[in-house]
């Protein structure tokens, strides 16, 4: 999938990936794309609860092996 | 904005129990909550400019995972507080979880508001300036004034 930037959260644990998620996402312009690798696996439900909760579309999550990614498209 | 708010009340200065506020409140603030937590007695400690004084406790607290198991005694002796409390960072760091320096400040750069409560810098006898900078000082009133019309009110 096509994105603007690339947020790397992994090792980091919560609230952490969604904290410099909402950071990053402050950087794009409404309708770019920011992909995020994550190695904590409650990041999984919280990626959908944030994106649920601020407008921000979850285009897809995906699980490789250990590390989760995320592609979000800022609203 | 959500136009959600949320308001905290922060009572303990434990280094366990600095995580639910800053937590709750760093986290709502990136869900768009506009957030205030009133930090009251020890609470307050939480809002020095020198956080080495904000440590974690074995005693009188079973429930904390130890490596080895410890009797309340020993647990007791001088420099056993410090030493859980390096551990306890160390844990902290391993686990790719934040500090609180670092959860405060996500908290003051996401618009989080910090109010001190002054009647305890009084009762304490605090001096201002040992606190970092960007708080307000108020009362109970001061707390009502927001958390009287807010969608989440907790008392940590």
């Amino acid at each position: 999938m096509d994105f603007n930037k690339e947020l790397d959260a992994r090792g980091l644990n919560c609230p952490l990936p969604i904290l410099k998620t909402k950071k990053a996402l402050g950087e794009l312009a409404a309708g770019q794309v920011l992909k995020v690798i994550s190695t904590d696996a409650g990041s999984v439900k919280d990626m959908e609860a944030f994106a649920k909760q601020t407008g921000n579309e979850l285009l897809g999550s995906q699980a490789e092996g250990k590390e989760y990614v995320f592609f979000l498209k800022k609203k | 904005m959500s136009g959600k708010r949320m308001a905290l009340i922060a009572t303990k200065g434990t280094l366990d129990m600095a995580y639910p506020p800053f937590i709750l409140a760093s986290t709502a603030a990136a869900l768009d909550y506009e957030v205030q937590i009133f930090f009251t007695f020890y609470g307050l400690t939480l809002l020095k400019k020198d956080l080495s004084g904000v440590k974690i406790s074995p005693l009188a607290n079973p429930a904390m995972p130890m490596p080895v198991p410890m009797p309340v005694l020993v647990a007791a002796l001088p420099g056993m507080e410090s030493m859980a409390t390096m551990m306890m960072k160390q844990k902290i760091k391993s686990k790719g979880v934040a500090s609180i320096e670092d959860l405060r400040t996500a908290c003051l750069e996401s618009g989080v508001k910090f109010i001190g409560c002054e009647m305890t810098v009084d009762l304490f006898d605090f001096k201002r300036e040992d606190f970092i900078d960007g708080i307000e000082y108020g009362g109970a009133s001061t707390f009502f004034e927001f958390a009287g019309n807010t969608d989440i009110c907790l008392f940590v």
